[in-house]
């Protein structure tokens, strides 16, 4: 069973490593882009909401807490525990999620998102459009990781209190924790990159 | 043998040094460092990726060396995307 677990982690870091290198391709193009147009980036980091994306992080730091516990509480067969949990963490990421869409709704209203109806008044415009794409294809990507990262914990959720989780079998609990801990991870890198550029940010 | 199971005040303790950084690094972004600042708000956000990594995410108490020799050569790949993309851009100066 033991042997069984290790092969199930070992399957689930393949699979992020995979992940890793698909936000890889992204970051990349933002640290090409962010080399050649510097001031652009620091125009467009000016326009993000400084607080909420520092919410945003406790936020989800707070959600990998209550999934570490959540793993931990498999572990030690605690199936209450466990079951409130993973329900603490869904709504961490719930409200990580509305907080986003408060955020996407006024970058919308606000003409920032790239394409037709991009409009941004200082010099170097399309530059700064570059950079509003690479903040919503990024962010984008993450919150749609967040998104089924809430389904997939819900449906943890919903097995663990069916009972189908304990001490001796806790594989997909834990690889639901991985993703979890991993998509959090790639916040913690999205937050100063596209937050903190400018030490002029509103706020 | 069965997985290592941490305590929950480890847990806690992750937590918050992970506040604690997210505190400094929005607080040290307020000040104008220049060319500093990127850098060091990246090492921050590294030591919290590395807390996430090696205590929730456990590879730390890691059993299958394989899983390490997984991880490690998956950060390597990032190391060669970022790094030869940014030395071709980096030198086009060069002439």
């Amino acid at each position: 069973m033991e042997q069984q677990r290790e092969s199930a982690e070992l399957g689930m870091w393949l699979f992020l490593i995979t992940e890793i290198m698909f936000f890889g391709g992204m970051f990349c193009a933002y640290m090409v882009y962010r080399y050649m147009y510097p001031m652009a980036w620091e125009a467009g980091s000016e326009q993000m909401d400084f607080w909420f994306g520092t919410i945003n992080t406790v936020v989800l730091i707070c959600s990998s807490l209550t999934m570490a516990l959540a793993v931990r509480s498999a572990q030690v067969g605690q199936r209450k525990a466990l079951v409130i949990l993973l329900i603490i963490t869904m709504l961490f990421g719930c409200v990580f999620m509305g907080i986003k869409g408060v955020e996407y709704y006024g970058h919308w209203t606000e003409h920032q998102f790239p394409g037709p109806n991009f409009q941004f008044a200082g010099p170097d415009a399309q530059h700064v459009q570059i950079f509003f794409f690479l903040y919503w294809a990024m962010t984008g990507l993450h919150a749609l990781h967040m998104l089924i990262g809430i389904i997939v914990v819900g449906f943890i959720a919903y097995w663990s209190w069916r009972g189908k989780y304990g001490a001796d079998y806790y594989n997909p609990v834990e690889n639901t924790g991985l993703y979890w801990h991993f998509v959090d991870m790639v916040w913690i890198y999205l937050y100063p990159l596209l937050y903190l550029i400018s030490h002029k940010h509103a706020g | 043998m069965s997985a290592h199971i941490a305590t929950k005040k480890l847990y806690v303790g992750i937590w918050a040094a992970l506040m604690v950084l997210t505190v400094v690094t929005a607080t040290v972004s307020r000040i104008d460092l220049g060319a500093a600042s990127a850098a060091v708000a990246l090492i921050i956000a590294t030591t919290k990726a590395l807390l996430v990594v090696l205590f929730f995410m456990g590879v730390k108490y890691v059993s299958q060396k394989m899983t390490i020799v997984v991880i490690v050569s998956g950060v390597f790949f990032l190391g060669i995307l970022l790094v030869l993309s940014m030395a071709d851009y980096g030198s086009r100066a060069f002439k």
